[in-house]
């Protein structure tokens, strides 16, 4: 056995607890998972099976994990993990799975299939077998701080942008603030917009709040490419900041696993609950919203509907504050044919948009959300992931389908009232 | 060579109880297996509560969503059909009743006989249909193992059996009765080692489910 699948079967047994062994005793194949999978649905290829993705780590339960397996892997009648399975399975866990969740709301039996294929990720990735770009990813984030190689000077750079043109200062590593918000790579790069829509929006609302000079990057490469102690070293420079500036509250920014990673995996990866709160932002707004701190003027009369990232909705629980927030500034609001927990992915999240290799497949499941969107035929797609956003505006360009995208909080910010 | 009648007491005496006695040693066993390899506690902020969502999903999980049950249509429909006619033959028919009073020292209700007979044949045909499914169905082709024909054979068999020692057909009474026994026996032997455990561990399953979106604040 060579030393990287050894590395790869370790990680492996380590994934598997109770919830992995309840829910692989549980699988009847019945298939319904598949159905429920973007990736099966468009493509009709049946390797897209949701369950069968983290076959990889069902053998491995099965074989040190069972009375039976154990038995018959003496005899050589369990089936083992070696190089030519992972190889095999590399596509089917990377790049046609975004961990959307879907399949584990749909699974007869309950089965969490997307944490079976998260789990997975760990042995694929620990024994080489990742894709190059999500490697390339991880260790810019490691080294350079940002998946995308966006260091500190492209930041401030932007702030002065914003600081320009808003007159308003950005707060910088202020001590004792309320709120430290992080950013996404995306967000500095490609939505500046963004931070200033959300000092807009605290300065409104009266808050106090700062961006850390040190840990700005919300995303977590290692989250995506299932390598936890990459994703613990990088949750805690977010740990150290938020202490170190004395906040009360950690803001994710509009990025769906950035808010899973640090508000749901973040403290189980560093293996210590967090001193101060981590919410998303739209949670922040919600909170906003009900303290009567968002005065809003002029409603959209456009036909709006919200594309639901499943990170932050399925997976994170943010599912009815984006619905209340977008009432505020607009009359005619619209909701996809299935949405909220259990909204279609985007087709892009999980790795699978910084995954060049994936690029192909990941235009292709867009159909489905093409087809939610010509049954309600929208005037525009609001969203709050820019992740989702960016595939979103190329699904649409490659299916020719002209409807603008927003950002939720850049488009409340601009109904604000002066 | 045993007679019929020393065979039919074979099969319902010392068969039933070693078949018996796998089963629940199985069943211990798998729980053991699942349970003791315990799972970290959450450190993340909880936004709502395991054990409700947990329960919650217990029950919500045996009903679909209106737009998975448009697209899985077949599997749910057909599954529904041969779990309650399963359920209705095994635990519904009089002399079964009669059977598991004398293990367990009480009885409950029957339905009438001809009811449970029908149901027996509604079961077959279900499950024949969903043998064609697996058979055909991409997906299904790309998922089924042995295993899967396996624990449908012996699924099936009781109910074949039971159906024809009901109406004698073929063998004598004792012999029909005995092929029954055994088949129960088969059945109740590999069921601990196979997904038929899924009986046993989908309320696990979905107790986990539920528990995980719970403690996030979702209903799964």
């Amino acid at each position: 056995m060579s030393a990287s699948l050894e590395k790869g079967i370790n990680a492996l047994k380590e994934q598997v607890d109770s919830t992995t062994a309840s829910f692989f005793s549980s699988c009847v194949h019945c298939g319904m998972c598949a159905d429920a999978c973007l990736f099966y649905t468009e493509t009709g290829c049946p390797t897209s099976t949701p369950i069968t993705k983290a076959e990889p780590l069902r053998r491995i339960w099965k074989s040190e994990y069972t009375l039976l397996g154990r038995i018959g892997k003496m005899f050589g009648l369990t089936a083992t993990v070696d190089d030519a399975l992972l190889t095999k399975w590399e596509t089917r866990v990377y790049d046609n799975c975004t961990l959307c969740g879907r399949c584990s709301m749909v699974c007869p039996m309950g089965i969490d299939i997307a944490l079976l294929i998260r789990k997975t990720r760990e042995g694929m990735a620990a024994a080489g077998h990742a894709p190059k770009d999500l490697i390339g990813a991880t260790k810019r984030a490691v080294t350079i701080g940002s998946p995308m190689g966006v260091k500190l000077p492209a930041l401030m750079a932007q702030i002065k942008h914003v600081e320009k043109d808003t007159g308003m200062t950005i707060p910088l590593d202020v001590v004792g603030a309320e709120y430290m918000l992080l950013l996404s790579s995306m967000e500095i790069m490609n939505f500046p917009e963004f931070i200033e829509a959300t000092a807009k929006i605290f300065d409104k609302a009266g808050v106090t709040w700062t961006i850390s000079t040190e840990a700005f990057e919300a995303t977590n490469s290692g989250i995506q490419i299932g390598v936890s102690d990459i994703a613990a070293e990088l949750v805690q420079r977010i740990v150290d900041a938020a202490k170190k500036l004395k906040v009360k509250t950690v803001i994710s920014p509009e990025c769906g696993h950035a808010y899973m990673a640090i508000r749901w995996d973040g403290p189980n990866l560093v293996g210590k609950p967090f001193s101060f709160k981590v919410r998303h932002i739209l949670e922040v707004l919600e909170e906003f919203r009900k303290d009567g701190r968002l005065k809003i003027t002029g409603k959209e009369t456009r036909r709006l509907t919200y594309h639901d990232p499943c990170q932050i909705s399925r997976r994170g629980g943010v599912i009815d504050q984006p619905r209340n927030l977008i009432n505020l500034f607009s009359d005619n609001f619209v909701e996809m044919p299935d949405h909220g927990k259990m909204g279609w992915c985007c087709g892009a999240g999980g790795g699978v948009s910084s995954n060049e290799r994936a690029d192909k497949v990941r235009l292709k499941v867009f159909q489905r959300k093409k087809d939610q969107l010509d049954e309600i035929k929208p005037d525009a797609i609001v969203s709050a992931c820019s992740n989702c956003r960016i595939h979103l505006e190329d699904g649409l360009e490659e299916y020719n389908m002209d409807i603008p995208l927003m950002s939720l909080t850049e488009t409340l910010a601009e109904h604000l009232a002066d | 060579m045993m007679s019929e009648i020393e065979f039919l007491n074979w099969a319902r005496g010392p068969g039933f109880q070693i078949a018996v006695i796998i089963f629940i040693a199985g069943v211990i066993i798998r729980f053991g297996e699942i349970l003791l390899l315990g799972r970290k506690a959450n450190l993340a902020e909880a936004k709502g509560s395991e054990m409700s969502g947990g329960l919650r999903t217990i029950v919500s999980r045996s009903i679909p969503d209106k737009s998975t049950f448009q697209r899985s249509t077949f599997t749910v429909v057909a599954g529904y059909i041969f779990h309650i006619g399963l359920f209705v033959t095994i635990f519904l028919f009089a002399p079964h009743i009669l059977m598991f009073k004398d293990i367990i020292g009480f009885g409950w209700p029957s339905l009438p006989t001809p009811v449970v007979d029908a149901m027996a044949v509604v079961t077959i045909i279900a499950l024949l249909a969903v043998l064609i499914h697996r058979m055909r169905d991409t997906v299904l082709k790309f998922l089924t193992t042995k295993e899967d024909y396996l624990v449908w054979m012996l699924t099936v068999l009781p109910l074949i059996t039971g159906y024809m020692a009901f109406h004698r057909i073929g063998l004598t009474a004792p012999t029909l009765l005995s092929i029954h026994i055994l088949s129960v026996e088969l059945l109740l032997i590999i069921f601990p080692f196979t997904k038929l455990m899924h009986a046993f561990t989908f309320a696990l399953s979905r107790w986990y489910n539920g528990a995980i979106s719970g403690y996030r604040g979702v209903q799964s």
